[in-house]
């Protein structure tokens, strides 16, 4: 159990920068190219990494931005796609704050959060000091943030040439890294809504594509707790 | 679209997006950290994750759709050895899964820009 600063410091940016720091850069560095290519100025796409701060959100955007949507379906549409951020921040924040701590300090860390600091703090919380999370989770979270808009605005501005399998390479580092650390969740309930999430999604997206994660989340969440909430009486 | 509409998409944007955050933090304080409601929040979450993240494996909306689904699940197979094989190192599951879906998609060589 980690307990004392500067070791949790250490270990925020040794685990941020070995590997998803990397990960937000080119991520991100395909939104800022796929942004240009949209008509969107390298202000405007650094903003919205810095302050959306949640890449399907970004995506949808510039995606229906290019195909000339009225601008209430655009945001709207981006709304939808990142509304997975409520039942995220609800989830998290409990494990970094008080419940009673301010509403400001709470927003603030809510904006922070994104879906690879929410799974990589889940994953190593377990090893840190209760009283020492919310530091680990600010400096790791600030660092992967700091890359993705460095990595928006090198894909914005240069363009960078690169062989297309290793673009290709790249681009999947990122479902492979959340792959491997949701694997290492624990509780039986939670590892049940994961399973029924992936058995849902293909269906969800064959059906209704604009709401498939929102459905996927509350139907696979719901049969997950369920289940797990039976399984806890019978023992 | 003119320079005006953009920052208006962009700026929306992030109001629709914070919207979700804020009413996230609302709840936290309404709701006991222990209590069913809590839990069920929590797999719901999860479900949602693992959709997202499963959509981008089997379903992708990137170039990543001009491979094979055998491609893509094989560097997956990949990444979950070379993980298991590092005693649970996440760079080296990732590395060894990124790489072996470079060297499969090899195949068929361009170049394609940023």
């Amino acid at each position: 159990m980690i307990s004392d600063s500067p070791s949790i410091m250490r270990k925020a940016l040794k685990d941020s920068l070995s590997l998803p720091a990397f990960i937000l850069f080119f991520t991100m560095m395909g939104f800022g190219s796929f942004a240009r290519s949209t008509g969107f100025d390298v202000e405007m796409a650094i903003t919205a990494s810095l302050f959306i701060w949640g890449l399907p959100g970004q995506l949808v955007m510039a995606e229906l931005t290019a195909t000339g949507q009225p601008v209430f379906a655009i945001i709207f549409a981006c709304s939808l796609a990142n509304a997975r951020f409520l039942p995220m921040v609800v989830s998290f924040l409990p494990t970094i704050s008080r419940p009673d701590a301010k509403l400001g300090q709470l927003v603030l860390d809510a904006q922070l959060l994104s879906i690879n600091s929410w799974a990589m703090c889940l994953r190593e919380f377990p090893g840190i000091a209760p009283e020492q999370r919310r530091r680990y989770f600010v400096i790791f979270a600030s660092v992967i943030l700091l890359a993705a808009v460095i990595g928006t605005a090198i894909g914005h501005s240069a363009s960078v040439l690169l062989p297309q399998p290793l673009v290709l390479g790249l681009i999947f580092t990122s479902p492979l890294f959340f792959t491997l650390v949701l694997s290492a969740v624990p509780a039986l309930s939670h590892r049940l809504a994961l399973l029924s999430g992936c058995l849902i999604v293909p269906l969800a997206n064959e059906w209704f594509p604009s709401i498939d994660l929102l459905l996927t989340g509350l139907t696979g969440g719901t049969i997950a707790f369920l289940i797990g909430k039976s399984r806890r009486k019978t023992r | 679209m003119n320079t005006q509409t953009l920052w208006i998409i962009v700026i929306g944007s992030i109001l629709a997006t914070f919207v979700w955050r804020f009413l996230g933090a609302v709840v936290v304080r309404k709701i006991p950290a222990q209590g069913d409601l809590f839990e069920w929040v929590t797999c719901v979450s999860y479900a949602m994750v693992a959709g997202l993240v499963f959509r981008m494996i089997i379903l992708p909306q990137s170039d990543l759709a001009t491979l094979s689904i055998g491609i893509r699940v094989s560097a997956v197979v990949i990444a979950f050895a070379a993980y298991f094989l590092f005693k649970r190192n996440l760079l080296a599951g990732v590395v060894a899964g990124g790489v072996s879906l470079s060297l499969m998609a090899s195949s068929s060589v361009g170049i394609i820009s940023f």
